[in-house]
């Protein structure tokens, strides 16, 4: 509606070639006739007057299911996008929170520990976590959505009850405050063994979100965020294997 | 109309500018920088021509050495989001960007934020057609006139990544997202309705969907401008990837070799699904590709015939029998990673054999029996994040693998990105055993906006030179010499700048594949690019012409055919330049040659003439500096013993 208006008003401001070009991209759009059938018939065909060919306009189609005839469509067809769930922007909304506290956590190694291999652990995990929450804030700007979860939104989808006071403490595989404390207190290989620990609860964690997300009907459906998630997916598995290995090792 | 078209044209880039300014600015927190170079490694060049080009989405800088731009066919209209200005979300979308609301934002600017639903993906070739695959369907061209390419066909049928082969009168595709849909709907599937204020969530639609497809689609081209779907093979990770596979004995059938590397679905929407640990789950669908026969006469039949282990450890049978070796993301950390999955395939069915990219090791399989295909030797590197393609030499000597380091998404061709990170790597093959050669990596550095890592390309046919051409997403075309195996060269390029100089925006060269003599380029956000090689000092223009005279009626690239070259004087011209490059011939000797063709073009007598030549140049084959050499020296002397005319 914003979009609409702005047009409407640009149109006696004098950058009427503005009007024209974003309305030449938009032909099927639903536009009041007196904003000229003229400019687009006049204006858009040359813009848009690709491959015109002597022999024949290129055919736009959509298959069936298998066995059924194809459909021909309207060469003004544009494309949509695929629907985006409340359920893809809580996602990400999330995982960045859930991330937020990975990233936390890993700021706790360097005075705690001197376990070189856990101490490059963190800095890749740092890093990739860092860089990872950094593409979410992005996808969501992109979509107008915002970054941080709105708390009626958290609240709505769980409760009659007013357990408003924390979403953060309901995603799989988040630390506790009371485990997140005993972190901080800890030093040395005691530290090593709770950030180990704690870590792959909270991978883990980030799997079940990812498994939870493609199980909900309707999500997972936005490219980006298909992309995103199978690579969260097979990257938290190499990583939790590895602190399983170094858990191993731990005394 | 031409008057009009300019004043739109240069409206559309004014604003394009002018919003990608707005959106830059609050994007641009997303850029990643690149961390130091690790000790003893080498970055890419910053003083290349390429590593400074202007931005923009059609208005890019652009460079080229040794190519030729033809032309680039943008994307058409159906595979562009239209801007519905009765969207609440437009208007928050711009707000939430910093776009002041009265800012008209062009649909092109918009297209790019959602650029990947729409993004071009891999080629196909068949007589004067171009299969061009798109996360939303896919387009048909006429390339029968390359300077003067047309649009035949849009087919919509969204899904993801949309990879395509062709064979006869049919097409496959491969999808993979969970908006792909049997009857190739766009409206994907619904979300459950927001419950009303103070409501708990009402009952939705279930997760598990009869009307979703993942796998591959196969559909009848017989009217080019109309394909109908005649079969879709459902699998449980879908089709990320897929390899057409002739059996050089049964001509009745032919098979797909599916690569899946998303999530498993639920076994309530494919029954049969589950995606446990190897040691614990028999059935899982991870650790295995899925072998599809289609019997070409009833396409609706095609089903899953077998689902190889191709991982397992021989001795113990476990499933998970390979792993990367722990690689350089975290190769501080040295822990091998388990192979559970292939990228992509690449079959020789001539050589009966197969070079498997499956994301921590390259793999050679024995194909000669289709449906059963056998590991028979595997490789990994620390220098490798991800195995993605491969493709083999003409004579089944060497592989070419690619490392997809960052997924293709990422920046990382920076000038502190590693040469042997996110490089091709150059195996010999020898006895059915791959052993490391070399790397080589796009030698330009590209900025922090432009994804960029090795990807997909294809042989140049050059008698007597092993030549790829290669797409390196934003990191633009280059064409590599990989005749040494130990030290490949770039021998040409084309780049473009980024598409926007602060945000990262999807785009580039997904796939770069010479066809009949021209290179055709499937820019994800921009459309197709045509371009022909042009002549240098690494590359002669009796070279290129050599090349052009390979004609084929087909080309999926994954499915590699042995070139056979003519014995014609143009051949021997390219093999003469060769030599005279390499010094394999006295100059002397050289213009000799060269004297006694150009007579043979014009007259028949002085053809006979040719072969008393012939004797003198196979006597040097015996002193040629390499096996390379002494090729063109014994394939020039049966050239001029008997030319084909």
């Amino acid at each position: 509606m914003v979009f609409y208006s702005a047009l409407i008003r640009f149109r006696f401001l004098k950058n009427r070639f503005s009007i024209r070009a974003a309305r030449c991209l938009n032909p099927s759009g639903r536009w009041p006739l007196s904003i000229g059938l003229a400019l687009i018939s006049v204006a858009c065909v040359p813009v848009l007057g690709q491959q015109s060919d002597p022999g024949g306009s290129p055919s736009v189609i959509q298959p069936g299911a298998p066995g059924q005839p194809s459909r021909v469509l309207a060469s003004s067809t544009r494309a949509i996008l695929p629907p985006r769930s409340m359920k893809d922007v809580e996602f990400m909304q999330g995982m960045i929170m859930h991330h937020g506290q990975a990233v936390e956590m890993t700021t706790l190694i360097k005075d705690r520990t001197q376990n070189k291999e856990l101490r490059l652990l963190g800095d890749r995990i740092s890093q990739s976590q860092a860089d990872e929450m950094n593409f979410m804030k992005r996808w969501l700007q992109a979509r107008g959505e915002p970054i941080t979860m709105q708390m009626a939104a958290a609240a709505g989808s769980h409760s009659h009850g007013g357990h408003s006071s924390s979403k953060q403490m309901s995603m799989p595989g988040m630390l506790s405050s009371q485990q997140m404390s005993e972190l901080k207190k800890a030093k040395g290989s005691e530290f090593d063994r709770l950030f180990l620990t704690g870590m792959i609860q909270h991978h883990v964690g980030a799997l079940v979100m990812v498994k939870d997300l493609h199980d909900t009907a309707g999500a997972g459906q936005d490219a980006e965020l298909f992309n995103f998630t199978t690579d969260v997916d097979s990257g938290q598995r190499a990583e939790i294997k590895i602190m399983q290995t170094m858990l191993g090792k731990t005394p | 109309m031409i008057y009009f078209r300019i004043i739109a044209a240069r409206s559309i880039a004014v604003s394009v500018l002018v919003c990608s300014f707005f959106a830059a600015s609050m994007l641009a927190q997303g850029l990643e920088k690149a961390p130091p170079l690790p000790a003893g490694m080498k970055g890419s060049d910053v003083n290349d021509p390429r590593a400074k080009l202007s931005p923009g989405l059609f208005d890019a800088g652009e460079i080229s050495m040794g190519i030729k731009h033809l032309m680039l066919l943008r994307k058409p209209d159906a595979f562009q989001l239209g801007v519905d200005p009765n969207s609440p979300k437009v208007g928050k979308a711009l707000t939430a960007l910093g776009v002041p609301a009265s800012a008209p934002i062009p649909a092109e600017v918009k297209m790019t934020f959602a650029g990947l639903a729409f993004a071009n993906s891999d080629l196909a070739f068949q007589g004067n057609y171009l299969f061009l695959g798109n996360f939303y369907g896919m387009n048909i061209y006429d390339i029968s006139n390359g300077a003067n390419a047309k649009l035949v066909t849009s087919m919509l049928c969204p899904g993801g990544q949309g990879d395509v082969s062709v064979y006869k009168n049919l097409m496959f595709m491969s999808v993979e997202m969970p908006n792909g849909r049997l009857d190739c709907g766009e409206q994907g599937f619904p979300s459950p309705p927001p419950p009303a204020a103070g409501e708990a969530p009402q009952q939705g639609p279930p997760a598990a969907q009869k009307d979703r497809f993942r796998g591959v689609r196969i559909f009848d081209i017989s009217d080019i401008r109309n394909p109908k779907q005649v079969g879709a093979v459902q699998t449980c990770r879908g089709s990320h990837t897929h390899t057409l596979v002739t059996d050089p004995k049964d001509k009745s059938s032919v098979y797909l070799y599916v690569s899946g590397t998303s999530f498993v679905r639920q076994n309530e929407e494919l029954a049969g699904c589950s995606g446990g640990a190897p040691d614990k789950d028999p059935n899982t669908a991870l650790f295995r590709i899925d072998v599809i026969k289609v019997p070409m006469d009833s396409p609706q039949d095609a089903k899953v015939v077998a689902n190889p282990r191709i991982f397992m450890d021989a001795t113990t049978g476990a499933y998970n029998g390979l792993n990367n070796g722990g690689t350089h993301e975290n190769n501080s950390l040295s822990r091998p990673s388990d192979t559970d999955q292939c990228h992509d395939i690449t079959v020789y069915p001539e050589i009966g054999l197969a070079a498997g990219a499956c994301s921590g090791n390259g793999i050679l399989l024995d194909i000669r029996d289709p449906a059963n295909p056998k590991r028979i030797d595997a490789v990994n590197d620390p220098n490798y994040a991800y195995w993605h393609s491969a493709s083999f030499s003409n004579d089944g000597k060497k592989v070419v693998f690619t490392d997809e380091w960052g997924g293709g998404m990422g920046a990382r061709c920076r000038a502190n990105d590693p040469n042997k990170w996110g490089a091709n790597a150059i195996f010999n093959l020898k006895d059915n055993k791959l052993g490391f050669a070399s790397y080589y990596k796009l030698p330009a550095a590209q900025t922090e906006s432009e994804n960029c890592v090795a990807h997909n390309g294809s042989l140049v046919p050059v008698p007597g030179r092993d030549i790829k051409v290669q797409a390196w997403y934003q990191g633009g075309i280059s064409v590599m010499d990989f005749t040494d195996p130990s030290s490949p060269t770039e021998i040409a390029y084309f780049d473009r700048g980024p598409i926007d100089a602060k945000m990262l925006m999807m785009g580039g060269s997904w796939s770069a594949y010479w066809y009949n003599g021209r290179i055709y380029s499937s820019e994800i956000a921009r459309g197709l690019d045509i371009f022909e090689l042009t002549p240098t000092k690494f590359l002669s223009q009796n070279e290129i012409d050599a090349a052009k005279a390979v004609q084929v009626s087909i080309l999926n690239v994954q499915t590699q055919e042995k070139t056979e070259w003519p014995r014609t004087l143009t051949v021997a011209k390219a093999y003469i330049d060769q030599l005279e490059r390499s010094q394999g011939l006295s100059s002397k000797d050289v213009t000799k040659l060269r004297k006694s063709i150009q007579k043979a073009e014009t007259s028949k007598d002085d053809v006979e003439k040719l072969r008393k030549l012939a004797d003198s140049v196979e006597k040097n084959a015996a002193s040629a500096k390499n096996e390379a050499e002494g090729i063109r020296l014994k394939e020039l002397s049966a050239i001029l013993r008997q030319p084909t005319l």
